[in-house]
């Protein structure tokens, strides 16, 4: 992945008044990444111990909602997949088969000592020893278990993350510029 | 009735294939014979006196020193409130005892799991397969001589300390 | 079996694969259920999914060391694991743990019991498809979160308790902080039942759903709620009191079949939410007669048993906790077993009667309130 400058909104959008209405010219990726980070959804995995914190933070009190992130059951509708708990041998084979069922772009959160490096578990014969031997992790959250404030301030990194990608770049690529030709050639 | 009562009821019962009664621990326990164990465990289980209803648990161990698995059943009796424990001596390289599932319904995960775990095989059992690792894991990981693999289906079972990872600290010598 | 006005039997089965990732199987536990139309014939539970090797790690740490390992193996009780434990060591030792520890310890197991049941409540209704009953129970834990992480630092693994004692006596203010709660938390119970436990649609979907008679819980191993729900009063706080129970007066709640059989479902949720109740009524009394003194018994530097083994049961919010542990002299385990309620109630799924509807299975899971690190250690 390419080195991504950061890009101010202010600087780079530009809005006109004119007798059809207001016109803004902005750049597509911001536009497109705005949208994007403020509707992260997470796939429910949860194994361990963490998966309680996981409930607490999207509870009441920590509220995920606010950022637009919640929860869902099917790997297939969510952006992002949050690794609470402990994996073992047995499960790892299953992450990775979620993980490759994610729709892209797709990220990786890891969090939990257990599942950032096999934590207290080290020494335990069943117990993958850092779940980036099998998937790409985004971010990692330490803690045994994070309390939600750490969960919650490792989403709003991945946020930031979100907003910065080039994602025509990287996700949509030459397909969406032959699509708008054609749209434009249509016309 | 407490466990020195219990035994002499079963030596009065099964003879010989009582072995012995340990009273020198916290919780007394009596060794009988792994070959007449599911006909003593009947017997504990229909007696009325005895009427111990509640398997609570199974759990191997493993003393390589004596070339012994033992097997030990914790059993429990709500109606008269006791418990006794039960041991069985098996030998580590073929251990072979009755299974016990057709008089407790819940002994057959508990009888699953210590296969899994020591390798013990439960003669007679309705459904003997590993429980907790995976089926195709090798060797039964709570022998005190079990060695962890490399690595699992490609997956390196290993991770670098970091703190050796930037060549500050030097690893100490494998012995 | 039931007759179901809808179903017509195709006469084929099909394996259908439920876990292990699966929003209402409770961790990671996996079911292959053979089921005709939407009824399910058989039910094949895998485990192993959370398999951590505690036991063996036990082998391999000092005895205080392990304190932490045991918050892990029921973390919606970490408590009730740490005291069995920390007994388990003391009857090794022949400790004498101070009178005020062991009110503190109560106090502690209690505190958590409400926390472990609100938990389940709230998973409960949440897997028979209602969501905001789910935010009140969890509104309420975090409450109880903030005492312990007044009490102990953290808010879910706990470590609280020691070989001996306890970690810490209570901060200034904790007594008057906990009274005020149970008041707050005594109504949330009237609340919480007016909104789900006695709402019909909730009563419809579990009254008279996998009903398990009290022989048959027996013969499974079935412990606590569980058994209890089945007409057994069986309860290790009464029947074999351990720590200060003795001197404390609070009732066992048994299921009484009060919307449809013993042993259904909803009794399974009931006997729960009775316990809470009484669970608020011990911490009271505890904080109330609790003597002043110390809260740590003093323990040799490093801990050697001598040779020997124990086998000591407490009374965890999911049943009969056990702890068989085998020492041989040195400062580490030589072999520790745990026995815990949840493994014992998987065995129930192999062995039911009668044909089951997919989402009674839902619900039976969630009645039985298995944990999947319990099961699995």
């Amino acid at each position: 992945m390419s080195k991504v400058e950061k890009v101010d909104i202010t600087k780079t959008t530009h809005i006109e008044h004119t007798a059809d209405g207001v016109i803004m010219v902005t750049n597509l990726d911001l536009a497109v990444n705005w949208a994007r980070k403020n509707s992260l959804w997470y796939l429910l995995f949860a194994t361990a111990c963490c998966g309680i914190e996981l409930m607490q933070t999207g509870g009441p009190r920590a509220d995920l909602d606010r950022f637009g992130v919640v929860f869902r059951n099917s790997p297939r509708q969510s952006d992002f997949i949050i690794v609470a708990g402990t994996i073992t041998y047995k499960m790892a084979e299953r992450v990775r088969r979620l993980y490759d069922q994610l729709a892209d772009p797709k990220y990786v959160l890891s969090m939990g000592s257990c599942s950032n490096t096999g934590g207290l578990f080290q020494h335990s014969y069943s117990v993958l020893k850092g779940v980036d031997k099998i998937v790409p992790v985004d971010v990692y959250v330490a803690g045994c278990p994070p309390r939600p404030e750490a969960l919650t301030h490792a989403i709003l990194k991945l946020r930031e993350k979100v907003g910065r990608e080039p994602y025509f770049k990287n996700y949509v690529g030459t397909r969406f510029f032959k699509f708008m030709r054609w749209i434009k050639n249509d016309n | 009735m407490i466990t020195k009562e219990i035994f002499e009821k079963l030596k009065e019962k099964f003879g010989d294939d009582i072995i012995r009664l340990d009273e020198s621990v916290k919780d007394p326990f009596v060794v009988v014979n792994p070959q007449k164990w599911l006909e003593i465990a009947k017997y504990l289980h229909d007696d009325p006196d005895l009427y111990f209803d509640f398997l609570m648990s199974i759990a191997g161990v493993d003393y390589p020193d004596e070339n012994l698995i033992r097997v030990v059943y914790h059993l429990w009796s709500y109606k008269h409130r006791h418990m006794l424990v039960v041991k069985v001596e098996l030998n580590r390289e073929n251990p072979v005892v009755d299974s016990i599932d057709s008089i407790w319904a819940n002994a057959n995960w508990l009888e699953r799991e210590t296969y899994d775990l020591f390798g013990v095989v439960f003669k007679g059992s309705r459904n003997l397969k590993r429980l907790l690792m995976p089926e195709d894991w090798e060797g039964h990981p709570m022998r005190k001589d079990y060695e962890e693999p490399k690595e699992y289906h490609g997956i390196s079972t290993e991770r670098e300390n970091p703190v050796y990872l930037f060549h500050l600290v030097k690893p100490p010598e494998e012995e | 079996m039931a007759e179901y006005a809808f179903y017509t039997p195709e006469g084929e089965m099909l394996t259908v694969n439920m876990g292990p990732h699966h929003p209402s199987t409770h961790g990671v536990i996996k079911f292959v259920i053979d089921v005709d139309s939407e009824i399910i014939h058989k039910i094949t539970p895998e485990i192993g999914f959370l398999h951590r090797a505690i036991e063996k790690i036990a082998e391999k740490v000092t005895y205080p060391g392990f304190l932490p390992y045991t918050d892990r193996v029921d973390y919606l009780a970490a408590i009730s694991a740490n005291v069995t434990y920390a007994m388990a060591v003391e009857k090794l030792l022949e400790l004498e743990i101070p009178k005020r520890a062991q009110y503190l310890r109560v106090i502690a197991i209690e505190l958590n019991r409400i926390a472990s049941h609100l938990i389940f409540v709230g998973a409960y209704s949440m897997d028979l498809g209602a969501f905001t009953p789910f935010l009140h129970a969890i509104r309420e834990r975090e409450k109880t979160n903030d005492l312990f992480e007044a009490l102990c630092g953290q808010r879910l693994t706990h470590h609280y308790i020691r070989i001996g004692g306890v970690s810490h006596d209570l901060p200034p203010g904790w007594k008057d902080r906990a009274l005020e709660w149970l008041d707050h938390f005594e109504k949330f119970i009237d609340e919480f039942n007016r909104l789900i436990t006695f709402n019909h649609i909730f009563v419809k979907r579990m009254a008279n759903v996998v009903v398990i008679p009290p022989e048959m819980a027996i013969n499974h191993g079935l412990v606590g709620p569980n058994l209890r729900a089945s007409g057994v009063k069986w309860d290790l706080r009464k029947e074999m009191p351990y720590l200060v129970y003795p001197e404390l007066d609070f009732e066992v709640p048994v299921g009484t079949g009060m919307m449809g059989s013993v042993g259904d479902s909803f009794d399974r949720l009931w006997v729960r939410i009775l316990e809470m109740r009484e669970s608020a009524k011990i911490i009271r009394q505890a904080l109330k007669q609790m003597p002043e003194g110390e809260i740590r018994a003093k323990t040799p530097r490093v801990i050697k048993p001598a040779p020997n083994e124990v086998y000591v049961r407490t009374e965890a919010p999911r049943g009969d906790m056990g702890f068989y542990l085998v020492s041989d002299g040195s400062p580490r385990p030589y072999r520790l077993k745990i026995r815990t309620g949840s493994f014992t109630a998987m065995t129930i799924f192999e062995h039911l009667k009668e044909p089951i509807m997919i989402q009674d299975l839902v619900a039976l899971i969630s009645s039985l309130d298995i944990i999947a690190p319990e099961i699995d250690r």
